[in-house]
């Protein structure tokens, strides 16, 4: 077991590395130079230039700069945005529960809606539930969230006026972070209403986020439920004349779950992707939003940071599912 | 594992029209093509369909509903843009445009992506190991991150949206090949052209592939919707094809301040969108069906 | 540990249930619908109304300032002032007991007195002084652009509460500079106190003044948090909290101050102003704007170091076109680069025509008969001369092109948009300024002045010498009547040099709720709160 862990933990390393090489060249592949583009100052006097260009150590030869990036790194020091002059990290950190809680309620409704939805209609293939799932599913899969974000909140929030437009939470409410997490937040204040007030802002953003994975998960329920169900043990344990219920719950369910817990940790991405266009239409305070508008801003060292620290969540997510599933599915732990 | 057809018959049919047989069985997937052959059709003759030029405006029809509203002109079918351009005019020449995107980024991440794969399946060891991680740290990045932070470094523009999802593409290309190659590798016929002295070269491409075309259709008719949207999404960041272009997304971009006064400017681009998406999405399906029934998911 | 926090959690909880949402909030916050995150919170740095609307307007004062919704000269942190007879003295008298405001690292020991002044001074002025590069990257733009240090000799502290101003040269619109933004007091205390503890820089982060509102926190491009200053030296604020939430689409701004979720919103969409006209909780404030928004090209770029490219764009545009469909027709066509509402506009000047031929045939002669590809930079954020930069872009891109001028359309982010533009890296770009001043002055010096090309606030980077002499002697005249013959004849040199296409002056719109009492327009396009109070 512990040598599956390492196995796997292993792997992790030179794709981290990889993504540090990729963020590190990022500052010389943009057109323009890098010392502008780590200061954000433009049209300096040479002596301020040098003395920039030695202060980010871009006079150093490559690899050196490389390995000096790496050690900072390493020290949590992924540098100073161009616009605020706070440290990224710090920012990332201040960030995250938000894109945190936003993604954890859109898995959430996923999974939620879209496992019975699934199950449901592998145990109907073939009818009209069967199809109208899947053909909803599809729907959401194709969905340009960004539109349907539009539309939601056209109809939600302008025509019927039920759920605010944007934010995470009514504006007088001034509450301390304590978690970061809003919904937690607002209960801990103690503050009246800061709950409900929280919790309204969060639905439609939860609704155009969650979509995509829970197409995705409804048809990947189904599919592994269909797999599961031609396989010989649950054909012998219905001729055992075990309840349906029963089959189906215990022995079907669990084993088709495995292939979907695969496709939850897969979601991660699309989650953080997702978030980039919900959080900047619902002006969500999160990772999302912070990265596009640095993009905007040109503030590469945000940019890079940014982009570091979202895949290295990524990997770690995958990491965690696939050490879940050698600890659910020994055979995978043994073949690899 | 799968058990054999029972009762085949003793002349079996072309393959091809065995594949349209199983493939017309599928309806969604007839649908998604016929919407795609429009969508072909749309694009090939917009300039004779369209009613009117792309950019053209219109400056005493500004922000007119749909012709079937109060105050609609039969003249603007859709209604018209902020700027006093004919909505379903530029809907049809974004058909192009998306067309366009499709065909570019994924022929540049197919292309690039089976070479690397059969690369990395071919040579194994260290080619492999520098290729598929490669592959790996592109995959951890969610795509449209990765496309955004191309398009940061590229600078924003229609043939930079081409090449970054090109690039965000690649790796699922890379992968399947590869797998495909390992697993070709192994099998008698390969190992005995390989004895009779066939080249690397000569043994990828005449033997290989072909052995993994099939999984590539099926993954590039999939990439041809995650490109229309990634495509559109860009477009919407304002990251994409810059104005007048009538690219689908950047026609959302400032949509958001219409959602109140003119519905139509928000509802019809989206709807194109969902539609060419989901088109794609219904094809890939069924081809994926028609071509292997193992791979059905 | 874990008992308690569940404690807590079950009793939230029933506080919920049992109360309603309103009784918790008893005390008095305005919530007002901003269009745009601040640049920083240190006037000094930055000329943006957004900035400055965030910045100097709650959080400071200055010596002098412009009455409530006019551009009158009123005394505010000097409660008198003496101007010498050769024009060249000004002494003022400081106001007694201003109190700074105090933060978590820093409580004033004293009241505002001469060394404020001098501090806020030549911070600015003073290359060599330690303040005045604490923050990198800035520099003190406006304070260049008006050319302050060439008009300034020096500041002296008469005693505490007396300060004088030697200039170099008569300057007449000297007083009236000085109510400007980027003339807000600090405090010189808190600097010292910060240098002190080795971080210099927080006073430009945390900022301590002397106005209405106490900053209290800001989370970027969201939220602004200000609290009444209840030591206020012209009277406490009759609200107790003023929230800025920064909302950069202004059909969210709309949906907002519909749901109530704030009381006063920045720059609304022309589209939306019918609307906001029918609905009963929202009083639609309307002023002439004192402002102007134009095209500029940067004449040391080619084509546009050719006079006649630039007066064949200048017919290529159809502005009452643009009138319509930006404005809604909320505005009118400008023709020079002063609104017609202040003293000294050009009446007897004519615009060029909407002329396409004759444009074609300029632009030919000028050896562009094939056409031509420039790049026209549009503004990212509405202004309030300007609603809609892209959907006038794409106008004017399609009336250009009927010339054989391609144009394309480029944008950034308003900082970054600012930054670049001050380096001169635009061919042609959208731009607009509103007066805070009500001083011609205000206009020509800043925005086409030759001091203004190295501040960066004169994007054309056009410098004239025959205009430069009228507006500086402009400057020196001490009668109106004087002054407005040199300005004329300005007008007159812009117009044929045609370093812009003037578009529009535009009548600016403030939506607020009913329930906001004495809230005022004021025409620099800033919103005061310090006399605001909400009705329940």
């Amino acid at each position: 077991m512990l040598g599956f862990f390492l196995r796997r933990a292993g792997l992790v390393v030179p794709t981290f590395l990889g993504i540090t090489l990729l963020v590190f060249s990022l500052i010389h592949l943009i057109p323009g130079n890098a010392v502008e583009a780590l200061s954000g100052e433009r049209g300096m006097d040479p002596a301020r230039y040098a003395r920039l260009m030695n202060e980010f150590g871009l006079d150093q030869p490559l690899y050196q700069q490389y390995l000096q990036y790496l050690w900072k790194i390493m020290q949590g020091d992924l540098g100073r945005s161009i616009i605020t002059h706070e440290p990224v990290l710090g920012e990332f950190l201040s960030l995250f529960p938000a894109t945190l809680e936003l993604s954890c309620c859109a898995m959430l409704l996923a999974l939620i809606l879209g496992l019975p939805a699934g199950v449901l209609a592998a145990l109907k293939r073939n009818t009209l539930l069967d199809y109208s799932v899947m053909g909803v599913s599809l729907t959401g899969y194709s969905m340009p969230i960004f539109w349907w974000a539009l539309l939601l909140i056209l109809l939600f929030s302008v025509t019927l006026g039920w759920t605010p437009v944007s934010g995470r939470i009514d504006i007088l409410f001034d509450l301390p972070p304590i978690t970061g997490l809003m919904l937690i937040d607002s209960l801990l204040s103690g503050e009246s209403g800061a709950f409900k007030s929280a919790l309204s802002h969060l639905i439609l953003p939860t609704i155009a986020l969650g979509t995509i994975p829970l197409a995705v998960i409804a048809r990947m329920t189904r599919s592994a439920m269909l797999e599961v169900l031609r396989e010989d043990y649950v054909r012998t344990a219905r001729a055992k004349g075990l309840s349906r219920l029963r089959v189906i719950g215990i022995h079907a369910l669990r084993n088709a779950l495995i292939p979907v817990i695969t496709v939850i940790g897969l979601q991660v991405g699309t989650l953080l992707a997702g978030a980039i266009l919900t959080e900047t239409i619902f002006s969500w305070p999160g990772v999302g939003k912070w990265l596009v508008e640095a993009i905007h801003r040109r503030d590469y060292p945000v940019v890079q940071g940014g982009i570091l620290l979202t895949a290295s969540i990524v990997i770690l997510v995958n990491l965690g599912v696939d050490i879940l599933y050698g600890i659910i599915n020994p055979r995978i732990r043994r073949s690899s | 594992m799968n058990a054999p057809h029972p009762a085949e018959k003793s002349e079996p049919p072309h393959p091809l029209l065995e594949l349209w047989r199983y493939f017309c069985m599928n309806r969604g997937a007839l649908a998604g093509l016929g919407i795609v052959c429009l969508l072909l059709f749309l694009a090939a003759f917009a300039e004779t369909i369209a009613p009117h030029a792309a950019a053209e405006q219109y400056r005493d029809a500004i922000l007119l509903p749909p012709a079937w509203q109060e105050g609609g002109s039969s003249r603007f079918i859709l209604g018209t843009d902020p700027v006093g351009r004919d909505i379903l005019s530029r809907l049809i020449y974004g058909t192009r445009l998306s067309l366009l995107i499709g065909i570019v980024s994924v022929s540049l991440s197919l292309g690039i992506g089976t070479v690397l794969g059969l690369l990395a399946g071919y040579f194994r060891g260290v080619t492999e190991i520098a290729i598929m991680r490669l592959m790996d740290v592109m995959l951890a990045l969610p795509s449209l991150l990765l496309a955004v932070a191309v398009v940061a470094i590229l600078g924003p523009g229609l043939i930079n949206v081409m090449y970054a999802i090109g690039i965000v593409l690649l790796p699922h290309y890379a992968r399947l090949t590869r797998a495909a190659v390992i697993g070709e590798m192994s099998k008698d016929y390969v190992l005995a052209s390989r004895l009779a002295g066939a080249g690397p070269l000569r043994l990828m491409f005449d033997c290989v592939l072909p052995n993994c075309t099939a999984p590539l259709i099926v993954q590039a008719t999939l990439g041809f919707s995650a490109a229309i949207l990634d495509a559109a999404a860009l477009g919407f960041l304002g990251l994409g094809a810059q104005p007048p272009t009538p690219e689908w997304g950047a026609m959302l971009a400032s949509a958001l301040e219409f959602i109140q006064s003119a519905w139509w400017v928000v509802t019809f681009p989206g709807l194109v969108i969902l539609l060419s998406v989901l088109a794609f999405n219904l094809l890939g399906d069924g081809l994926r069906d028609a071509l292997d029934p193992k791979l059905k998911l | 540990m874990k008992r308690q926090a569940i404690q807590v959690l079950f009793t939230s909880l029933l506080a919920i249930l049992g109360t309603s949402a309103d009784e918790a909030l008893a005390a008095k916050t305005l919530v007002f619908c901003s269009e745009g995150s601040p640049e920083g919170f240190n006037p000094q740095f930055f000329s943006t109304g957004t900035t400055n609307d965030a910045s100097s307007v709650p959080i400071y004062n200055r010596l002098v300032e412009f009455a409530s919704g006019t551009t009158n000269v009123v005394p505010a942190l000097a409660e008198s002032w003496q101007e010498s007879a050769d024009g060249l003295s000004y002494t003022f008298k400081l106001r007694k007991g201003v109190k700074f405001h105090s933060n978590v690292k820093f409580t004033p020991t004293r009241d505002f007195n001469a060394d404020d002044v001098l501090f806020s001074y030549y911070r600015m002025a003073d290359p060599g002084h330690p303040f005045h590069k604490v923050t990198p990257g800035q520099t003190f733009a406006y304070f260049e652009d008006m050319g302050m240090d060439k008009i300034v000799d020096k500041l002296e502290k008469v005693d505490d509460y007396t300060v004088r101003f030697k200039l170099k040269h008569p300057e007449a619109p000297f007083i009236a500079n000085l109510g400007m933004d980027f003339a807000s007091i600090l405090s010189a205390e808190y600097a010292d106190k910060m240098k002190s503890t080795g971080t210099p820089e927080v006073i430009d982060r945390e900022p301590i003044g002397t106005g209405a509102f106490q900053f209290a926190s800001y989370q970027k491009d969201a939220i602004i948090r200000y609290k009444a200053f209840d030591a206020y030296w012209n009277g406490r604020p009759k609200i107790d909290n003023l929230v800025y939430a920064i909302t950069p689409d202004a059909a969210v701004r709309y949906a907002k101050l519909k749901a109530g979720e704030c009381h006063v919103m920045a720059f609304p969409k022309p589209a939306d102003i019918a609307l906001m006209k029918t609905d009963p909780a929202i009083t639609l404030l309307s002023q002439e704007g004192l402002n102007v928004g134009y095209i500029a090209f940067n004449v040391e770029k080619k084509p546009f170091d050719d006079k006649r490219v630039r007066q064949a764009l200048n017919m290529a545009v159809d502005k009452e076109n643009i009138l319509k469909a930006v404005y809604q027709g909320a505005g009118q066509a400008a023709l020079n680069p002063i609104p017609p509402t202040l003293w000294s506009y050009n009446k007897k000047i004519k615009d060029y025509p909407y002329d396409l031929a004759k444009a074609k045939d300029l632009m030919a002669k000028a050896g562009y008969k094939d056409g031509i590809e420039v790049d026209l930079w549009y503004l990212p954020v509405t202004r309030p001369y300007n609603p809609d930069g892209k959907r006038m872009a794409e106008l004017i891109q399609a009336d250009w092109a009927k010339i054989g001028v391609k144009a394309k359309l480029v944008t950034f982010e308003w900082g970054e948009y600012r930054k670049r533009s001050k380096g001169g890296e635009q061919q042609s770009m959208m731009f607009g300024w509103s007066g805070d001043n009500g001083d011609p002055d205000n206009f020509f010096i800043p925005l086409l002045g030759c001091e203004a090309v190295k501040g960066g606030g004169n994007v054309s980077r056009w410098c004239n010498k025959a205009f430069e002499d009228l507006v500086q002697k402009a400057k020196t005249a001490t009668k109106q009547a004087e002054r407005a013959k040199y300005y004329e004849k300005a007008q007159e040199i812009v117009k044929e040099e045609a370093p812009w296409v003037p578009i529009a002056h535009s009548v600016r719109f403030t939506p607020v709720r009913k329930e906001v009492i004495g809230f005022k327009m004021d025409p620099t396009a800033h919103h005061y709160f310090s006399k605001v109070d909400l009705s329940k």
